[in-house]
């Protein structure tokens, strides 16, 4: 590949359309506003598509040197690309999925105030994440990382007259900092040893020095993970995700399901040549995984908003990748990674179109009943549910299997792992179909309580008026149930099929496929990753995680079908339990209670009050006390006697005297 | 087009715009516009250097150099390298800034205070410009006067007091300072920068360490305060609160930090090192210091002051690691300072224009009604809490990455209050532009966003960016000032192989 590939463009593009929304799209009409946002991401997606099969065989990455970002002394850090495999896997689920809720958006926002603030952002976020795809290095990478954190913020607080809204913003972009925090200092330990930031550098020095096994690899490893749990929002910096459902609903399948938290997963890949050298690391990511994907479904279980489930198995699915990662299988949480982003995107949009159709009701103990009218919603979130509880041949089954099967065969899996990701994986069909169930199965327990009292959200316009609407804001006749406009019924009949065959990318040779997707990346991650395990082996475990996944739904049919008095009884007889997961372990308390109430608290009375304001400023004031004292001493001095003002001028004049003729002349060589 | 004596052109024009100023009638704005059209050509000319700079080429440039006077031996020396140039040109910008700043907030006894304006532009300027140690005394005085004027007229309630206790913090360590000065040309025999430099690498045996010592700490802490490094910040907090907002941009931060980076690390290299271990820990408890104490504040300016003291922390402990990144980041991050600082304080104004507080707690909810400040608000803070692609980010990764080297552990204490940062500054915006309308914000009408407002901030808003992607372009000659500051690879090395 001789001539440029202008990959540039490919993050650039969506970067003018947020200038173009941004600085003038106030004044523009909706038409232009979305026309210009769908343009932005349109053209990268192509460009991709294009990339896809012009590039997808060749051996060696393309780099693509832009620039010189920092430079001093030794140091230098650019604006440099880099196309592999595995960035062409992230660019085509960035941009296909992109695109396909950015037409989604189109419609679910259509009667918005903030219409064209909202694409803006949307766009923005899209250039971050491409640029975070793209990097060819570290500090380019951090761009992203922070840049979608930001776009998230803004997100999440699109609604920022709400106080809820403003504070899950805030929360998020915090602790995804703390996250950031790891990935500094991981890149500070980085420079120090390497003098670059350059992944093909860096990664081109530890091949050279086969000997260094742990050690400071370790801890950069260890801080790049700390990095990669805030932005991927697993133990124990999870807490944001939940919250940031308060953002509209395509940002949570965008940015919190898609796309963003994948991030951190994403880097972990990259870097995998320095996760090798450290057994410890990853280990230490294997066991954050599991236990995330686990601790993340109990709750899942208890939830009421349709939502929030979403959100606690985005973050369980997450600790699926994550463990894929631990045991040095990428390729195979890569793969979950693809899947996730169709079925999960689908999943929020769906429950976006239910919420759009129920006038911003996102409390499944009232909804139910809308099987029949909502039919497109019920079919595609039903391939969804089917592909998220890892039924076959739906993509969930190959993705979640095969990280299954790698711990199993892994040498720091094993059986423990493999039986908690069982036990997540009975859970996750347990709650999705919970989920289904409540929202599309038995009667309808929708009363359309009148809105401003139920749902509602303030809007902030951008002309300085204030509009109380529900979210999104309902039709005239909201009363009246109905299916959502075919602009967002397309995004869902797309990805509705890509969540049934987008796991056939990825088919085991047991059962007659050729793992395609892990041959492709082999050039990233060398064939060495993919353990190969007996045909019959995988059979069994299959066809275990296919029963379990069965038993989950056979459960949540007899809760919330069959048996609908069931579940009362049961959170009645286990409240222990019960009152747990539903304060969610009771986690966020605890944080305040031993992070962020002591800091607050030694701030305020300690480092304000005590020293600030008591010691530094007593010490400034007791000082000018002093010079007062002083100065009343001076006063004296200056009596209006003449004879004494003769006596200080003399001595004034003898003393500088003296000091001319010692300290000016003696040493004037 | 080189122009002759372009320093002292550059230092003077404000002087001459000031006592036009004297002279100008009090009638409608003639007084702003003339201050202005000095402002302007002020920073036009010191555009002249970055144009005419040859990069590459050590030592001072646009020297001028003559005798002021006979004996003592002080020379009217002026000249400049990387490290004052863009200093030079901040101070030229930040004066258009200023005045713009000062527009409608400054409606009474206007002659008066734009006449010692005008004088503080010419003070500052030749701080950075002198290279007779004697004439930077001279200049570094003649900042103190006007600033403690200004704002013991026109600062808030308090003025007087927070101008007297801004006198008492500057003039007692720069009387030690003085001290120290004579002392020097008592032994060295001359006020030259140049020369004395020389001088002291030359004959570093004909004084004991302990004067030395001495003679640097004089400086050192009168730069400290200037700075402020904790714990002599005790002038800040009430100073930014209650100064002209166009005096609090340039009341901290780049005067102390080049002083210390041109007197303590220039003429005291050996000195400096000694007094790293302390440094690095004041700085490194000064960016945790502030940061927490900003996090519960409810005055936006004192919140500002306090995030000040931390950022600048961090300048104190990249010049104080010696390494070159660390220096240059430094510097680096004391412009971005200057010009992301002044913009949120010149926000802040607008704010106290449009509603006479600065107690956050009465706002809420203004994002709506104001969208355009907003936005430019949410920038700056993104800016000031180091977000890549703005500046604050390069500096602030150069000096901690610069440092790391030699001292993890501060390192990765100084980059916990990079988080910190990003709680104080999103809770001051949630408090002022998000969450339901405050009973103030709802009741009153609000002026729109005027275009001296627009004219004022975009260019900011466009210089944080630039200044953070195109960084080379202001390094390059920050590089070439400090490179002979650092401690050569070789000696970084040997720190990491110690352990």
């Amino acid at each position: 590949m001789n001539s440029s590939l202008h990959l540039w463009l490919i993050p650039l593009i969506p970067f003018a359309g947020f200038l173009a929304n941004g600085l003038a799209g106030r004044k523009l009409p909706k038409a232009l506003v979305s026309a210009i946002a769908l343009i932005a991401t349109a053209i990268p997606f192509t460009q991709v598509a294009w990339l896809w099969f012009n590039f997808h065989a060749a051996p060696a990455p393309y780099f693509e040197h832009l620039g010189t970002w920092i430079q001093t002394g030794a140091f230098r850090a650019g604006f440099d690309l880099q196309l592999d495999q595995l960035s062409l896997v992230m660019l085509l689920v960035v941009t296909g999925v992109g695109f396909l809720i950015h037409i989604y958006s189109v419609g679910y926002m259509a009667h918005e105030e903030g219409y064209w603030r909202f694409f803006a952002y949307l766009n923005l976020f899209m250039f971050f994440m491409l640029t975070l795809v793209l990097a060819e290095n570290f500090l380019l990478m951090f761009v992203g990382w922070e840049g979608v954190g930001l776009a998230s913020y803004l997100l999440i607080g699109f609604y920022y007259l709400k106080n809820s809204a403003a504070n899950a913003g805030k929360k998020a972009f915090i602790v995804n900092r703390i996250g950031d925090f790891g990935f500094l200092i991981a890149m500070f330990l980085l420079v120090a040893r390497f003098g670059t930031l350059s992944f093909s550098g860096v990664f081109a020095v530890v091949a050279q020095h086969p000997e260094w096994q742990g050690g400071f690899l370790t801890a950069i490893a260890l801080f790049l993970v700390l990095g990669a749990t805030g932005k991927s929002a697993q133990i124990p910096l999870y807490i944001w995700l939940p919250d940031a459902m308060e953002g509209p609903t395509p940002v949570s399948a965008l940015i919190h399901a898609a796309t963003m938290v994948t991030a951190g997963v994403y880097m972990i890949a990259r870097t995998h040549v320095i996760f090798n050298r450290s057994p410890l690391a990853l280990s230490v990511v294997a066991i954050i995984g599991v236990a995330t994907a686990c601790f993340a479904a109990t709750i899942g279980i208890v939830q009421t908003d349709i939502k929030r489930v979403l959100a606690y198995s985005t973050i369980s699915q997450l600790g699926y990748m994550f463990l894929a990662c631990g045991v040095a299988s990428y390729a195979s949480g890569m793969f979950h990674l693809v899947t996730h982003a169709f079925f999960k995107a689908l999943l929020f949009l769906a429950a976006g179109s239910v919420i759009h159709a129920l006038g911003g009701e996102q409390d499944m103990r009232v909804m139910g009943g809308l099987r029949r009218k909502l039919p497109v919603t019920f079919w595609t979130m039903t391939a969804a549910v089917f592909a998220i509880s890892g039924l076959p041949p739906f993509a969930g089954f190959f993705s979640k299997d095969e990280i299954l099967y790698q711990t199993f065969l892994a040498p720091n899996g094993g059986k423990v792992l493999w039986i908690v990701g069982l036990i997540t994986a009975f859970l996750t069909s347990f709650y999705m179909f919970r989920l289904w169930y409540l929202t599309f199965f038995g009667e309808s327990r929708y009363r359309n309580r009148s809105l401003p009292e139920h749902g509602a959200a303030v809007h902030a316009s951008s002309t300085s008026t204030l509009v109380l609407e529900a979210e999104p804001e309902p039709h005239a006749h909201s009363h009246d149930t109905h299916e959502s406009p075919w602009i967002m019924l397309f995004p869902l009949a797309i990805l509705g099929i890509l969540s049934l065959i987008g796991g056939w990318i990825g088919i085991p040779a047991a059962l007659g496929g050729n793992n395609e997707i892990a041959r492709f990346l082999d050039p990233v991650f060398g064939s060495s990753g993919t353990l190969q395990g007996s045909n019959q082996l995988a059979l069994t475990l299959a066809a275990v995680s296919t029963l379990v996944a069965l038993a989950g739904w056979l459960l949540a049919h007899l809760f919330y079908f069959a048996r609908p008095a069931l579940p009362a009884r049961v959170s009645s007889q286990l409240r222990g339990v019960y009152t747990l997961l539903v304060n969610k372990y009771w986690i966020d308390e605890i944080y305040g209670a031993l992070v962020v109430t002591p800091l607050l608290l030694v701030s305020r009375y300690v480092l304000k009050a005590l020293i600030d304001a008591g010691l530094i400023d007593g010490a400034t004031y007791g000082s000018a006390y002093a010079a007062r004292g002083v100065g009343a001493i001076v006063q004296r001095v200056q009596s209006g006697n003449i004879r004494s003002y003769a006596g200080w001028l003399a001595v004034g004049a003898a003393v500088l005297l003296i000091f001319t003729y010692f300290g000016f002349t003696a040493h004037f060589h | 087009m080189l122009i002759g004596h372009i320093l002292t052109l550059t230092i003077f024009v404000p002087t001459a715009g000031a006592i036009v100023v004297a002279l100008l009638p009090r009638k409608g704005r003639i007084v702003q516009w003339w201050t202005l059209l000095v402002s302007i050509v002020t920073f036009a000319l010191t555009l002249h250097f970055p144009a005419h700079f040859a990069y590459g080429q050590t030592g001072f440039q646009f020297v001028e150099n003559c005798s002021w006077i006979a004996n003592p031996a002080i020379r009217y020396h002026l000249g400049l390298d990387g490290l004052s140039m863009w200093l030079i040109v901040l101070t030229g910008f930040l004066s258009v800034v200023g005045v713009l700043a000062s527009w409608s907030a400054i409606e009474t006894r206007t002659k008066e205070f734009y006449f010692f304006f005008l004088l503080q532009q010419t003070a500052m300027i030749g701080i950075f410009a002198a290279l007779d140690i004697f004439l930077y005394y001279c200049f570094w005085e003649l900042s103190l006067i006007p600033m403690a004027i200004l704002i013991a007229i026109f600062g808030r309630e308090r003025g007087p007091r927070t101008a007297l206790k801004f006198f008492l913090y500057t003039f007692i360590p720069s009387a030690l300072f003085l001290v120290a000065i004579l002392w020097l040309y008592a032994k060295t025999g001359t006020f030259d920068y140049v020369t004395m430099r020389q001088f002291l690498i030359a004959n570093s045996a004909l004084f004991t360490p302990n004067a030395l010592f001495w003679a640097a700490l004089a400086f050192l802490v009168a730069f400290a305060v200037k700075v402020p490094v904790f714990p002599l910040h005790g002038w800040l907090g009430d100073t930014i609160s209650d100064a002209p907002t166009a005096m609090a941009m340039v009341v901290a931060g780049k005067l102390g930090l080049y002083s210390i980076l041109r007197f303590n690390l220039g003429l005291f290299p050996a000195q400096a090192r000694e007094f790293a271990p302390w440094m690095i820990a004041l700085a490194v408890i000064g960016i945790l210091y502030g940061a927490c104490i900003a996090l519960v504040q409810t005055d936006i300016k004192r919140l500002i002051a306090y995030a000040i003291l931390s950022a600048l922390s961090f300048c104190t402990l990249g010049i104080f690691c010696f390494s070159l990144s660390g220096l240059d980041g430094a510097v680096y991050q004391f412009i971005n300072e200057g010009v992301s600082g002044a913009a949120l304080l010149a926000l802040a104004g607008f704010l106290y224009e449009r509603y006479e507080t600065y107690d956050m707690q009465r706002y809420g909810g203004l994002a709506a009604r104001l969208p355009v400040l907003a936005t430019l608000f949410v920038i700056t803070c993104m800016s000031l809490i180091g977000l890549p692609l703005f500046n604050g980010f390069v500096g602030e990764f150069l000096i901690l990455s610069g440092s790391f080297a030699s001292h993890h552990g501060w390192v990765i204490a100084a980059t916990v209050g990079v988080i910190l940062a990003a709680a104080y500054m999103l809770c001051m915006i949630q408090r002022i532009f998000y969450g339901p309308e405050s009973a103030m914000v709802a009741e009153r009408p609000v002026a729109r966003f005027s275009a001296r407002e627009h004219i004022l901030l975009w260019p900011m808003a466009v210089l944080m960016l630039a200044m953070g992607v195109l960084s080379p372009f202001w390094i390059r000659a920050i590089d070439q000032g400090v490179a002979g500051l650092a401690d050569s690879a070789t000696h970084t090395i040997s720190y990491l192989e110690k352990r």
